[in-house]
């Protein structure tokens, strides 16, 4: 069943402790402890980066790029995430921060913010159209979601908005930008996107919405924020870029902020990643169809809850805020002057998803409809014998998947501490009873 | 025709809202589980759903009960009363009987038995003013 998945999500054998944390908080029921260490089911896992947020022992980890593989290229375009400037005080100039990405070995920056503002305005005329939409639609921004809805909700993926993330639109302007600007092969520049999360840079590997990504690779915010923190004071502002999103790009970083560029009104705003899926239950029984669209961001806060961000999340949402709000106060007053500089969009049909997102569903016990019908069966009655207390000691994240654990041959019924305790206490039992030969004893009952 | 492959039964009460659309959910599930079409599921699902808010708001309860072959799904529900006066009407869109506080929750739009029809392959009602309502849908399996 270990089908090819990349992932980025990774996890430490040594670290692990087998504390049964993450069984409980993966959305996918993707984790099991086998053998007292976590193991990650690839054809579930959806890389939403919840394990690595709620381990206490920090055995999950994302592996992304780093600096280093920067030196493959010769010239290096560094992409920031808007949630990139949450990491750091509104005092702190992008400018300034550009400079330091510049120390740290990148030769332009592109802001995947400004590629969001072009997203924003396909979105915008993507709903104005309304007639046959199937609403409410839903937002193509998060991956972590995008995967959520292959394994878990594939009836909606007809909701999804075919239009493409901003960050696959920064890195086809980018890498066109600075071919022309340079003049060097498209090939040989490195296009790199500063993440905030691992969904992100499992997208890049294994991508769902482009046939070719942009894209040379993604490299995790905490990786090198360390770095960037130390020379960031010191720095003088450079002219290695002008920063040039509005306030409607940036806001893209938090939860509501595609929302507010858009003014689609007649909108939920849902994040973290078990909100997002309780929405999307509701959304597939056709309780919302009269929203007009959903913004689902998998971390909670939007992206500057990403699991790769150093900064504690509420800080960095002030800090995002912050910088948004006061960006807004030296902008034009209408939203459409603003965004984009008023400027039409030039992105065309390349805004557009290249290929359709496949279903990925995993709740199908067997390829044979008949066989999988005595499964649940087999399932329903395993279940009536467990206690039905969602321990997890066993190994899996509640009973109701352990008894389909047992029937697909992956646990065995004295996984269940309960279960084994009776076999044990009954072992005991039969052990304690005198041998039925010994005479004496029991022969008054003959 | 042979026993069904499978069976999943729930009771239903009337007035019952916090429990309302555990019999759709579990019977969704089953069917995930078994592999049928994820656009028949949510049919199955949706439609059950009405049913049982319907059973809930309009009746003094009943029950939901699935029949699951390899091949199709019969839903069932069944309520003890008051049943309905004229089926026609009840069966057009936007007709609705609920009561004012269950409107105020956000149920009863009139929505039910027009939507439950829409998404099932087959649909039977059967009624009568004073006796119970018994509603049948049949899902196939494969779209036709
Ligand atoms: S939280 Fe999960 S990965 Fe971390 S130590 Fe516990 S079981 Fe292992
Ligand atoms: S990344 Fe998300 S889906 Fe994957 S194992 Fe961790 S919690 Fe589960």
């Amino acid at each position: 069943m270990q089908d090819n998945y990349f992932h980025s999500v990774k996890f430490d054998k040594e670290q692990c402790r087998g504390c049964v944390t993450c069984i409980k908080f993966c959305p996918t029921e993707a984790i099991r402890i086998r053998g007292g260490k976590a193991r990650i089911i690839q054809s579930r896992c959806i890389d939403c980066g919840e394990c690595i947020r709620r381990c206490p022992h920090h055995a999950k980890r994302a592996d992304t790029d780093t600096l280093a593989d920067v030196g493959k290229f010769n010239f290096n375009v560094a992409l920031p995430a808007p949630a990139l400037y949450s990491q750091f005080a509104p005092a702190v100039s992008r400018e300034k921060i550009f400079a330091a990405l510049h120390r740290l070995g990148f030769d332009a920056v592109y802001e995947v913010a400004l590629a969001a503002e072009c997203v924003t305005l396909e979105i915008e005329s993507y709903m104005k159209r309304r007639a046959g939409l199937k609403t409410p639609m839903i937002s193509s921004a998060c991956p972590a979601i995008i995967r959520l809805i292959q394994v878990r909700f594939p009836s909606l993926i007809g909701h999804i908005i075919p239009i493409l993330p901003p960050v696959e639109v920064a890195a086809t302007e980018a890498r066109r930008e600075f071919t022309r600007a340079t003049g060097l092969a498209a090939e040989t520049i490195g296009v790199w996107f500063l993440t905030p999360c691992p969904a992100k840079a499992t997208n890049i590997r294994q991508p769902v919405d482009v046939t070719a990504t942009d894209l040379s690779g993604a490299i995790g915010i905490s990786s090198f924020y360390g770095e960037m923190k130390k020379i960031i004071g010191a720095i003088s502002e450079s002219d290695i870029a002008k920063a040039r999103a509005s306030s409607y790009g940036i806001g893209w970083g938090y939860a509501g902020g595609e929302i507010r560029a858009t003014g689609l009104v007649n909108s939920l705003i849902v994040h973290g990643v078990k909100e997002v899926a309780d929405v999307l239950e509701q959304i597939e029984m056709n309780k919302m169809d009269d929203v007009d669209y959903v913004e689902c961001l998998a971390c909670p806060g939007g992206c500057i809850g990403g699991a790769l961000l150093p900064e504690n999340r509420f800080v960095a949402e002030k800090n995002l805020k912050l910088r948004v709000r006061r960006l807004r106060d030296r902008e034009p007053a209408g939203r459409r002057q603003t965004i984009l500089g008023g400027r039409e969009i030039a992105q065309g049909n390349s805004a557009f998803r290249h290929k359709t997102i496949q279903p990925r569903p995993i709740m199908k016990l067997d390829d044979n409809i008949v066989i999988a019908m005595k499964k649940v069966g087999q399932i329903k009655q395993i279940l009536a014998e467990l206690p039905g207390i969602d321990c997890g000691a066993c190994g899996s994240p509640t009973c109701a998947s352990l008894a389909e654990d047992i029937v697909q041959g992956l646990a065995a019924e004295t996984d269940c501490v309960f279960k084994l305790r009776q076999v044990v206490n009954a072992l005991e039992e039969e052990m304690s009873k005198p041998p039925k030969n010994a005479r004496g004893e029991t022969g008054t009952e003959e | 025709m042979s026993e069904p492959f499978m069976d999943l039964s729930f009771e239903l009460l009337a007035g019952d809202f916090e429990r309302a659309g555990e019999a759709s959910s579990k019977i969704k599930k089953t069917l995930q589980q078994i592999g049928v079409s994820a656009d028949i599921v949510r049919r199955v699902a949706i439609g059950t759903y009405e049913g049982e808010m319907n059973v809930i708001i309009h009746s003094y309860g009943g029950t939901a009960k699935a029949h699951i072959y390899p091949e199709y799904t019969v839903i069932v529900l069944e309520d003890a009363g008051p049943g309905i006066a004229d089926i026609e009407l009840a069966v057009q869109e936007g007709y609705s009987t609920a009561p004012d506080y269950v409107r105020d929750l956000g149920f009863g739009a009139g929505m039910g038995l027009p939507n439950m029809k829409s998404c099932s392959d087959c649909f039977e009602i059967a009624s009568k003013s004073g006796a119970g309502t018994k509603i049948t849908m049949r899902f196939a399996h494969k779209k036709a």
